[in-house]
């Protein structure tokens, strides 16, 4: 694979835990002006559009439907992909890839302020004859998988903990964080559990947001682009999908994808080569399940690791300075979209207090949520 | 090769009732938020008034009304009032509900150009006052409201478009 | 467009589940057996697969969120790339583009393509779940229904092109008869225009009989790379065309006698197809038939026909088995059944097996090199069409 497929626009909104002032068709309207203004280019110039949305997050059935106006994508190629920001990325890129379109554009949003029992929603997509029956909460699996990572690594609550408080803390310089805040390990402990030994303050809240991203074949970017970030590396994978088949405090899509994105990427030693990464680190303790699916540091050394500073912003590879899922919140897949951002920024240097030095190259991961095993990997490089 | 014979079973109405099952009711509620535009037109229909916009590049008046026009790809803010009357567009005798079981009395919903707003320019609502048998494309119609008292500023503020 | 395709994707493989009103079997059962069958007819083994993609529509049906990662270990969704693309009820003919791109980029060499649909899980009637498909502020409170779409969009077809509800019909009697011989088929049947006309008026001017059963089944298809499909394959049938296409959700703006949007797709795919003469070069068509004259709007929107003119071809028996350009020769949602995305699927099997020469007593009377078929969706608003041959 030889094709450079650069972002060459990005727009969004602030994330927001609610936004009852905007539909979603004006949210989306006001990122996507943002990105063609960015990116120097008309809708007139897109060939493909890519939205990504749930039907059961958005309230709506076929949302598909509802994509085209606020794109400038009217009798345009548009489709829906059912999937998280990045795997919409991932279509994008194959779309150019084919030969058949120079300029992607890809959508991504959250209303999920909207939806009134989101735990209900969650707990629909269990499957209907082996699990759903016992008509639980899915964060009581979260609660499973933080012992068994615990069992596993030695973490322990306080590391948690300490994540939150740490992403929430990045949060506080990132204008676009919907969840800044400055707590201690010992607010975090202090607050209920909600599925031993995961506590409230632990589970994202939820948020509401647009992203859009411009992508083009290298002619394009040439032409149009002074600053190009290329996606080097880009994979999405299903692990084992249903919960009998599920190794806690495991994640093999995470292992799949990062494997086959680092082979496109030419990367072998992933915590030399990045300069930073993004990664999915929802209830906390998923930061150290992905970290070290990812290879972020010695197999099994992701606590240690962790405990020295080294994936803090002044460590040797920052991880989530954009504030992560804890600081952006939980957008059905939409908060890879602001990491994704977050990256574009760094690489381009327009991270304003936040901007790294030095950066060339880093790594977004997505996790699509409970109850799913899946997730995408991208590897950018400016 | 096209197959001789597929795989698949299919139960009868009879053994799929007898069948023991998982009944689950989701709790898939919302409360969308309409944004600035759609809360403007339904103020509108409080106050018994069809409010539309129009854009200052294809001067298309538009209705329901929108804060971009889909087709220029530009911010509108330019509002109007149209006329509470219309042409019907098209229209069904709906003999069935939606999970297909038969009415006593027909819906008759219609797609009705709204008068004022550009060619071609309809909304969805329903048609009363009128003999299903008698309903014609290009027919002239006018809204009925509810009494004013009675508005919520939702879409059914419009009781029905009645023949004009 | 225009642009140069990087390389050239076969079919060699398709599979399809019976379409039933009620099945026996689960989601993740039927997709199971349809990417099973696909497979066996391939000569690939399952580990030669580099990823899966999945279509189904809206996941009220299946009765489950997020119905793409439940189906995910039935279609073969297990440690694969694997994601679900969504066009609505343009899904079925859009699962073969998705995974077209999918090998079409170079990225992967083999890909099952799986479209499920269990429509019966949804109680008390599958149709009710597409009430969300409408305005939440605008349009569902005045009490909607499915049906109104279709009886709105035929109602101003009809009435602009002045055709009569008898010409119509015609489509119900053709597509039902072929079906006969289709080992899927749900409501196949020998009838008559009359027969279609008694049956009751659910939203006028649409007649029970014009109308797609609601159903659950599955089908599946396995895509690979030049070199893979001339290795493994004697007679691999090449994606020459794709093309798809989204209309603006403002429907009531819209004038619906004529889908601009499935012209513009299909233009999309006889370009990439080379395709300059529709009418001469395809030999087959598989238009998209959820209701009588959806099949006849299409046939008009893929330029197979002058608008209006598709009724009177029709009746001359143009569109017949034995005609000169044979549409929906499988018997089409009509006659086999309509479980949303695999009902797409189930138009790519046809053409996959009429192309091979393979149709059985289904096989058309003309040679066939070439064929199209096309799907549609959402707020009558997308159209995707694929051109296969050989």
């Amino acid at each position: 694979m030889k094709d450079k497929i650069a972002i060459i626009g990005i727009g969004c909104t602030q994330a927001r835990p609610t936004s009852g002032d905007v539909s979603y068709r004006e949210m989306i309207y006001e990122a996507a002006v943002k990105a063609y203004n960015y990116a120097g280019i008309s809708p007139r110039d897109v060939g493909t559009f890519i939205s990504t949305a749930e039907d059961m997050t958005e309230g709506v059935s076929i949302f598909d439907e509802y994509v085209p106006d606020q794109l400038g994508a009217v009798l345009k190629p548009v489709h829906t992909i059912s999937g998280d920001c990045l795997q919409g990325i991932a279509s994008a890129y194959l779309q150019i890839a084919t030969g058949a379109f120079r300029v992607a554009v890809v959508e991504t949003h959250s209303k999920a302020s909207n939806i009134l029992f989101p735990a209900h929603i969650e707990e629909f997509a269990m499957d209907p004859h082996y699990s759903r029956y016992l008509h639980l909460d899915p964060v009581i699996l979260a609660g499973m998988e933080m012992r068994k990572l615990c069992e596993d690594t030695g973490a322990n609550e306080r590391d948690v903990a300490r994540v939150i408080t740490e992403a929430r803390r990045n949060a506080m310089e990132n204008d676009l964080a919907a969840y800044p805040g400055n707590f201690s390990i010992n607010d975090i402990l202090a607050t209920g559990y909600v599925a031993e030994p995961l506590r409230s303050s632990m589970v994202q809240g939820t948020s509401d947001g647009a992203c859009i991203f411009i992508l083009a074949s290298e002619d394009v970017t040439r032409a149009t682009c002074k600053k190009p970030v290329y996606i080097d590396g880009i994979s999405f994978f299903t692990g084992e999908p249903s919960m009998d088949t599920w190794k806690f405090g495991k994640s093999k899509f995470t292992e799949l994808a990062s494997a086959k994105a680092y082979k496109m990427a030419g990367i072998k030693c992933p915590y030399r080569e990045l300069s930073f990464a993004e990664i999915d680190d929802s209830y906390g303790y998923k930061f150290f399940i992905h970290a070290e699916a990812l290879h972020l540091c010695e197999s099994g050394e992701s606590v240690d690791f962790f405990r020295n500073g080294a994936f803090s912003p002044a460590g040797e590879l920052p991880v989530n300075i954009s504030g992560g899922v804890p600081g952006f919140g939980k957008m059905h897949g939409a908060a890879c979209g602001y990491q994704l951002i977050e990256s574009v920024r760094q690489l381009r240097g327009e991270a304003g207090k936040r901007q790294l030095k030095d950066t060339s190259r880093g790594l977004v991961q997505s996790w699509r949520g409970l109850p799913t095993q899946t997730g995408a990997v991208a590897i950018l490089s400016n | 090769m096209t197959p001789e014979i597929v795989r698949g079973r299919e139960l009868s109405k009879d053994e799929f009732d007898k069948l023991p099952k998982v009944i689950f009711h989701p709790k898939a509620q919302y409360a969308y938020d309409c944004g600035n535009a759609i809360n403007r037109y339904l103020e509108g229909l409080k106050n018994g008034k069809i409010l539309a916009v129009k854009c200052h590049k294809c001067h298309r008046v538009l209705v329901p009304p929108r804060s971009f026009c889909e087709q220029c790809y530009v911010p509108v803010d330019h509002w109007v009032e149209v006329k509470d009357s219309g042409i019907i567009n098209t229209f069904s005798i709906s003999y069935v509900s939606a999970d297909v079981t038969r009415l006593k009395e027909p819906q008759l919903p219609a797609v009705i150009d709204i008068d004022g707003a550009s060619p071609g320019i309809g909304i969805m609502h329903m048609l009363g006052e009128v003999k299903p048998k008698e309903i014609k494309i290009g027919m002239k119609v006018k809204a009925v409201w509810k009494p004013a008292a009675e508005r919520t500023g939702a879409i059914t503020d419009i009781k029905y478009f009645k023949p004009a | 467009m225009g642009l140069p395709i990087k390389r050239k994707v076969g079919v060699i493989g398709a599979g399809l589940t019976r379409f039933m009103r009620r099945a026996n079997e689960t989601g993740r059962e039927l997709s199971f057996f349809a990417a099973k069958e696909a497979l066996k007819s391939s000569g690939l083994r399952y580990s030669d697969i580099e990823s899966v993609v999945m279509s189904s529509a809206p996941d009220a049906f299946d009765g489950v969120h997020m119905k793409g990662e439940y189906l995910a270990d039935g279609a073969g969704g297990f440690n694969r790339p694997y994601v679900r693309a969504f066009v609505g009820g343009g899904s079925g003919v859009f699962s073969i583009i998705h995974g077209w791109y999918m090998v079409a980029s170079g990225m992967y060499d083999t890909c099952i393509v799986v479209a499920e649909e269990k429509m019966s899980s949804c109680m008390p009637h599958p149709q009710a779940a597409f009430n969300s498909i409408y305005d939440h502020t605008l349009e569902r409170p005045l009490g909607v229904n499915l049906l109104w779409i279709f009886a709105l969009e035929m109602n101003r077809y009809m009435t602009k092109h002045k055709i009569s509800l008898e010409e119509i019909a015609l489509v119900s009697v053709k597509n039902k008869k072929n079906a006969m011989n289709h080992p899927s088929a749900q409501l196949a049947k020998e009838t008559s225009v009359e027969e279609v006309l008694k049956s009751e008026i659910m939203a006028w001017p649409v007649h029970r009989m014009m109308v797609s059963p609601t159903s659950d089944g599955a089908g599946a298809l396995i895509l690979a790379s030049e070199d893979v499909a001339r290795r493994v394959s004697e007679k691999p049938v090449w994606i020459e065309g794709v093309g798809w296409n989204l209309d603006t959700s403002y429907w009531t703006n819209r004038d619906l006698y004529y889908p601009d949007y499935v012209e513009k797709a299909a233009r999309m795919a006889y370009e990439m197809a080379g395709i300059k003469d529709p009418r001469k070069e395809i030999h087959i068509a598989e238009p998209y038939d959820p209701f009588a004259y959806k099949e006849l709007h299409h046939l008009e929107g893929l330029l197979l026909a002058d608008r209006g003119q598709a009724p009177k071809l029709l009746a001359k028996g143009y569109f017949d088995k034995d005609g000169e350009l044979p549409a929906s020769p499988s018997g089409g949602l009509l006659g086999v059944g309509n479980p949303i995305a695999a009902a797409g699927i189930m138009k790519l099997c046809e053409l996959f097996w009429q192309i091979r020469g393979e149709a059985g007593k289904r096989q058309v009377a003309r040679p066939v090199k070439r064929g199209v078929a096309q799907a549609w969706g959402d707020l009558m608003q997308v159209g995707t069409v694929v051109v296969m041959g050989v």
